[in-house]
């Protein structure tokens, strides 16, 4: 479920030009800015951009990239993208970043159902002149390389069928892949960017079945190889998208400082979606609201920002 | 008595492509009895005398006239269908027919623009409740495997800016490989012409003739699988024309005359014109006229009028 708070009346036009009065002159309204766009979904923030454009013909993206700063317009600035859109620049960020950053990748290609993924392939072509798979292929080398692009490039099946035998057979080929430390093994490749999700959801049941230990566990050997966190990364999406996005929000707020990426990029990709189930799967593992855990660990607009999109009333 | 005339005419209706159905009618039709089992003693390559005094229809040759028969329903059905179902069926059947036909799925992943694709590959999800890159990784092994799976996933940019520079030292890595032998297996090779636009492999193409002297796809002539992806992702029209001189030879096997069929039907609202350009050059005759020396009856006035069809 959503966490995001919207009305289902509005007028694009009032809040284009309530945008435009928070941005002229010397500084900026903030808070006029995250009750706003904190407060419209997808749909209704394209409208707002049509009519900023339209009313004082400027992109009303670029004028809030000048007028704010830091993790807060980040924040914004995702925030007011359309999602595929945003998806195909958090990819860019994360290819140029590339063999640090590939989690996003997978993370993009993995959660999202093929028809999704498809869209945000588009938007990265319009935005970068070039396709995704490309650009992944040319900044990453090896197995990696083979693993991310054939994520990227998966148009899955989208039915429900699972076939119970395939699943006990591909299980134990996963099996006596990671037994061997073969995890560059074509196979493991193939079954897990081509196989449709239900098939894998089921696959990796069989396995947890038949070896008593889960997959992922059995790819936890070495901490140092990247193409094992990428396989348990890529396994984790596929199988429990919240519980994937709860342990990332976790571990970005935890400890000494915080990873705004991490928790922006959460909060913002989810906020329409699931956050709410992220939100509860949070506080059930850690005692304490996701709310609570954000106000304490960041500030000032940022905050604000958060916050509401995490669906605090004002 | 049958006349020497009608017994070449009637021959010459069963072979080649497609049946020749008005010679069928108009001498066949007309026979009498004794005609017509002169008519099978005197041809032992279609009936065999059985041991219990009669000529018998030999069974392969039934069958191949069954195909002949079908060529032209086929071509109807394959003609009617949507693009998106053909190439899905297309693919599917190559896959099934094994790696003689694996040719087939190289040519529909690489002819087609990035929608066309990505439709055949929607259609697939529909026919056969998997993915085609699922269904192609699953039966096919090795770095023949790699190629398949990514140039069928493949979603090319399809816009024409592209960085020359990238184009020339893509060229040179290319070059490379192909002098230091065994390229499919080089992770480069695959990179470069499973994820490049169209308008960049192009560019490819013209510098990499500069550096080596020769087209890539002569340099490649030892790897039947990258000569074809290059080939179809660069030169398409030529690589159809090729493909259509091989299926309209005489004594070629199934698979290589249902080519034309195949050709025909997939590029006469594309590209055909173009096709036929490259034909006439080639061949010094134009299309038509080989078609009509070497196919029959119905089936050859419908493909006939496939390539007439947008000059």
């Amino acid at each position: 479920m959503a966490t995001l708070i919207s009305p289902d009346q509005f007028s694009p036009v009032e809040d284009a030009e309530a945008l435009q009065k928070a941005c002229k002159g010397w500084g900026t309204d903030e808070k006029a800015i995250i009750k706003i766009l904190g407060h419209r979904n997808a749909t209704q923030r394209k409208q707002i951009r049509q009519a900023y454009e339209e009313l004082y013909e400027e992109d009303l993206v670029k004028r809030l990239e000048n007028e704010l700063s830091g993790d807060f317009e980040k924040a914004v600035y995702r925030w007011i993208l359309d999602p595929a859109d945003r998806d195909a620049v958090l990819a860019n960020v994360a290819v140029r970043k590339a063999e640090s950053n590939y989690h996003v990748i997978i993370e993009i290609s993995c959660i999202l159902s093929p028809e999704e993924l498809l869209v945000v392939r588009r938007a990265y072509q319009s935005r970068y002149k070039r396709s995704l798979e490309e650009d992944v292929a040319a900044h990453t080398t090896g197995d990696l390389r083979q693993l991310l692009v054939a994520l990227v490039s998966a148009y899955r099946y989208d039915g429900h069928e699972v076939n119970e035998r395939l699943a006990k057979s591909e299980a134990d080929i996963l099996h006596d892949a990671i037994k061997d430390k073969a995890f560059n093994h074509e196979e493991v490749t193939r079954i897990l960017s081509t196989r449709s999700k239900t098939q894998l959801r089921a696959i990796f049941n069989r396995y947890k079945d038949e070896h008593d230990t889960s997959i992922t566990k059995n790819l936890s050997g070495d901490p140092h190889s990247d193409l094992q966190k990428a396989l348990r990364t890529a396994i984790r999406c596929i199988n429990d998208p919240k519980k994937y996005f709860e342990k990332l929000v976790r571990n970005a707020i935890k400890g000494v400082g915080t990873d705004e990426e991490a928790l922006t990029r959460v909060i913002v990709t989810r906020a329409e979606r699931d956050l709410n189930g992220i939100k509860e799967l949070y506080y059930q593992r850690n005692s304490v609201s996701l709310d609570h855990a954000v106000a304490k660990e960041t500030s000032g607009d940022y905050k604000a920002f958060l916050l509401t999109l995490l669906g605090k009333e004002d | 008595m049958a006349l020497p005339d009608e017994l070449e005419a009637l021959n010459k209706a069963f072979s080649g492509h497609g049946i020749h159905e008005q010679t069928l009618i108009s001498i066949l039709g007309k026979w009498h009895p004794e005609q017509r089992k002169s008519f099978r003693k005197g041809n032992p390559n279609l009936f065999i005398e059985d041991e219990r005094n009669f000529e018998r229809w030999d069974d392969h040759h039934v069958r191949l006239l069954k195909h002949e028969f079908m060529r032209f329903k086929n071509a109807v059905v394959l003609w009617t269908m949507h693009p998106w179902e053909r190439d899905a069926r297309l693919a599917k059947e190559a896959l099934k027919k094994g790696p003689q036909s694996y040719g087939i799925i190289i040519e529909i992943a690489c002819t087609r623009s990035a929608e066309e694709l990505l439709g055949a590959r929607r259609a697939y999800h529909s026919l056969f409740d998997q993915s085609m890159e699922e269904d192609v990784a699953q039966h096919i092994n090795g770095c023949e495997r790699k190629l398949l799976v990514a140039l069928v996933s493949a979603y090319r940019y399809e816009g024409s800016k592209l960085r020359d520079d990238a184009a020339k030292s893509e060229a040179k890595t290319l070059f490379d490989a192909i002098t230091n032998d065994k390229p499919i297996e080089d992770d480069e090779v695959i990179r470069i012409l499973t994820t490049r636009s169209k308008p960049h492999l192009q560019a490819i193409y013209k510098h990499y003739k500069e550096i080596s002297g020769m087209n890539i796809e002569e340099d490649l002539d030892a790897d039947l699988r990258l000569k074809e992806t290059v080939q179809c992702l660069c030169t398409p029209q030529q690589y159809f024309s090729q493909v259509l001189d091989m299926a309209l030879q005489k004594d070629v096997d199934k698979s290589t005359k249902k080519a034309l069929t195949r050709v025909i039907v997939t590029r006469a609202d594309t590209d055909m014109k173009e096709i036929k350009d490259d034909y006439h050059n080639q061949h010094g005759v134009s299309l038509s006229k080989k078609i009509e020396d070497t196919a029959h009856g119905n089936y050859k006035d419908f493909l006939l009028t496939l390539i007439a069809r947008g000059g």
